[in-house]
């Protein structure tokens, strides 16, 4: 009997030395003459637990994690007596938290202070008992807590699938959603995208039922579909990971959208420093084309739809959508002035879908399952499912996908249980490099586009970046200013200019002449900035930094300015 | 367009950045994206995956084949961090500045990388050997500090890692 195992390809797992346990695996097989089978499928998001190893069985997937090259060997030895073992489970002791030693030696396992890990496999079928001795040893994956607690519609494959099996895919779900619109009109994908109460997920939250409604309604003799994954946010890799882990999802949400509007082409806009994405995402292409997923006949409808991976070149401003047409056209990537909307005159100057990434991606679930599903979950105006991401300064950091509504505080402290570095967490930067610092008193605010707004704070794309108290709240408004004069693409000057001396303004400030002085120009900075930039780059680089100065003074060495930063346009 | 004409243009090839080889192959490449919509940034990586950089001689090239000004082609080559004027070093690091990375201790083991090398950030070691990049958000942010070594992911950086990676690219 071959065995199969999962070891995630995923860059996140990667980057933890995933690749050095799969060869482990493999040569370890080998020499004890276990047949396996490797999948490199997506990561399911555990980063604290990456490289996570599964290992399929009767009873489901069994995970271990985080494994070290060193452990392979152990592991391996125990597999190959599991299945010929019918004995009940191993003397060792069920792992729960705090229990485990593991195999290496130098420094303790970080899992042992893990005490979220739901314990074993009561109950459950025998042949993965033997499994449970091993010192990292975690469970079925899906009882681990952290993945039980979530409502999975657009990561439901991520991390469980191999992502470049167009039959894994299918047999996961996938396709029924693009099945399902083949057979409807236009109006009526746009209908149920509407009806879902679907919101852009890129930042701004815009209802994608009324952008995608827009461009069917515009004329043209072409259109475009294009796929925002530029995700340049620090603390977000929820694009990255399901270009890793489930490309098939994007394309197959990129078809239906060609479907509603009337586009036969399609651009996917990635970034350079994402080449393990692109990678995987220009593989997928490749198998949906050969597979008649993609191309002149889709699925032999007789419908066409085809897709252009395009990379970036290092430009944080080429996510402004009209910035990434424009980069798309091989320009620079200078934000153009609105209107004209790109629904309306956009890629080349023809009607133009442009969405996020997990937008598109949230699209197959809805005709799949029915606009009435999706919009069950969330709160207030945001329906559906929001991938939060737990990034920085935290024990349990990952993505966790959700009902919009959770608290911040849930998140931070239940779920991704506090700071990595075990002291008070101080500060949480929400929505990336242009979102607000929220200090803890603000933990009740529940994750939504408007909850958000009303504390002059925003969601953004999800990303979480939680600081402990070490963090000098002064330097990180600096270095919002900074990175905005680094990355500004220098159209207009409040941004381009603004940002310069916003970094100055706040070097004095930290050098202590004058403060309340110069307190007061940044304000005033901030506010010309906010009110006169012509996209958010300018725009909301004052949330950070007056986010900083607001709840943080005693950082700036002052007394809280009056009045709070007024919500944004 | 033939050689000879660009060899003649003052703001075009100097023989000596380019030989006649590299400058077929340079209109190689380019002539590989005939018929593709907006070329210029896929024209441009395919350079400088070619040639470790985007030499100034291909920018009239160009700006000619894809019928812009040479002030819009330089506009672009110059507007990106991604593309190189100068060749970089036998290896690149790339070191996350980002936030998430901040949080985890990321501006230390950037002075130690610095430290290391002995170099600034944009800086390519005397002997070429290294080239240290700042990149803002390599999508790790999960296991942060993070870096990208020649393309290579590495997480959870500290000074023991930070100091294997110095070791590794600049024995
Ligand atoms: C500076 C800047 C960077 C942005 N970066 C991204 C990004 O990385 N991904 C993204 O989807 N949207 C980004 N946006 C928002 C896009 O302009 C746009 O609103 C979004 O792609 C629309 O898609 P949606 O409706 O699906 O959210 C950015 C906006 C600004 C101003
Ligand atoms: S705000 Fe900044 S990035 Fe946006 S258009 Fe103006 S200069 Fe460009
Ligand atoms: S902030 Fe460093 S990888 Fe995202």
């Amino acid at each position: 009997m071959t065995l199969r195992i999962f070891v995630p390809g995923d860059s996140g797992a990667l980057a933890v030395g995933a690749d050095e346990v799969a060869a482990a695996i493999a040569a370890e097989a080998g020499k004890q003459g276990l047949a396996v089978t490797l999948v490199r499928n997506g990561s399911r998001g555990l980063y604290w637990l990456e490289p996570l190893v599964e290992v399929e069985t009767p009873a489901g997937r069994i995970a271990f994690g985080p494994v070290t090259p060193d452990e392979v060997q152990e592991l391996v030895a125990g597999l190959a007596s599991a299945p010929a073992d019918p004995s009940p489970p191993g003397e060792g002791p069920p792992r729960s938290g705090g229990g485990g030693v593991g195999a290496s030696p130098e420094e303790p396992h970080p899992s042992q202070s893990f005490a979220r890990i739901p314990s074993p496999l009561e109950g459950r079928d025998r042949a993965a008992a033997p499994f449970t001795s091993h010192p990292l040893y975690l469970g079925p994956t899906e009882d681990i807590s952290f993945l039980k607690r979530q409502t999975r519609f657009t990561f439901a494959r991520c991390g469980v699938i191999d992502p470049l099996s167009l039959e894994d895919y299918r047999a996961a779900g996938g396709l029924k959603g693009l099945q399902a619109a083949l057979a409807l009109t236009p109006e009526t994908i746009v209908d149920q995208v509407t009806q879902a109460g679907l919101r852009g997920r890129g930042g701004a939250g815009f209802p994608t039922g009324i952008k995608w409604k827009t461009v069917l309604a515009a004329e043209g003799p072409r259109k475009f579909v294009v796929t925002n994954a530029d995700e340049g946010d620090s603390g977000t890799f929820a694009d990255r990971m399901l270009m890793e882990g489930d490309p098939f999802v994007l394309i197959e949400g990129m078809i239906i959208a060609g479907l509603a509007v009337g586009a036969s082409h399609g651009y996917i806009y990635s970034r350079s420093e994402y080449p393990h994405a692109n990678r995987v995402m220009e593989k997928a292409l490749a198998i949906a084309e050969s597979a008649g997923l993609l191309g002149m006949d889709i699925l032999a409808s007789g419908r066409t739809f085809t897709i252009e991976l395009r990379i970036g070149a290092g430009a944080y401003v080429c996510g402004e959508e009209t910035a990434l047409l424009e980069s798309i056209e091989g320009k620079r990537g200078q934000v153009r002035a609105k209107p004209p909307l790109p629904a309306i005159k956009g890629l080349f100057g023809a009607p133009t879908v442009i969405n996020n990434l997990l937008t598109l991606a949230s699209v197959p679930f809805i005709l799949a399952e029915g606009a009435a599903a999706y919009a069950a979950v969330g709160f207030g105006r945001s329906r559906g499912t929001m991938a939060v991401q737990l990034a920085g300064n935290i024990r349990h950091g990952g993505l966790f996908e959700t009902g919009f509504g959770v608290s911040l505080g849930e998140l931070v402290e239940d779920i991704g249980g506090g700071t990595a570095t075990g002291r008070p967490v101080k500060a949480v930067q929400v929505g990336g490099p242009l979102g607000a610092y929220f200090p803890p008193s603000l933990f009740d605010t529940p994750f939504d586009y408007e909850a958000f707004a009303a504390r002059d704070g925003l969601i953004g794309h999800g990303g979480i970046v939680v600081f402990d108290d070490t963090v000098e709240m002064a330097q990180q408004a600096r270095f919002a200013m900074e990175f905005c004069a680094i990355e500004s693409c220098g159209k207009c000057t409040p941004c381009r200019i603004g940002s310069t001396r916003g970094v100055e303004v706040v070097d004095r400030i930290i050098a202590g002449h004058d403060v309340e002085a110069d307190a007061a120009l940044l304000a005033d900075l901030c506010d010309t900035m906010k009110f006169g930039s012509l996209c958010a780059l300018g725009g909301f680089t004052p949330y950070p930094v007056m986010s900083a100065l607001t709840h943080f003074p005693q950082d700036f060495g002052i007394v809280p300015p009056n009045g709070r930063m007024e919500a944004a346009e | 367009m033939s050689q000879s004409r660009h060899a003649k243009d003052p703001l075009a090839v100097t023989p000596k950045e380019l030989s006649g080889a590299q400058l077929d192959e340079l209109l190689t490449i380019i002539a590989g994206f005939e018929g593709v919509e907006g070329a210029a940034l896929p024209i441009l990586h395919a350079i400088q995956s070619a040639f470790g950089y985007v030499p100034q001689a291909a920018v009239p090239i160009l700006a000619d084949k894809l019928n812009r000004s040479r002030a819009e082609i330089h506009g672009v080559v110059t507007f990106y961090h991604d593309f190189r004027s100068q060749p970089a070093g036998q290896h690149v690091v790339k070191l996350c500045r980002a936030e998430a990375c901040q949080s985890m201790g990321g501006n230390h083991v950037a002075e130690v990388v610095e430290a290391g090398l002995g170099i600034g950030m944009g800086e390519t070691t005397a002997d070429g050997r290294v080239t240290l990049e700042p990149v803002y958000c390599l999508g790790l942010c999960a296991v942060a500090p993070a870096a990208m070594v020649d393309g290579r992911v590495i997480g959870r950086l500290d000074e023991a890692k930070a100091g294997a990676l110095i070791a590794e690219v600049a024995p």
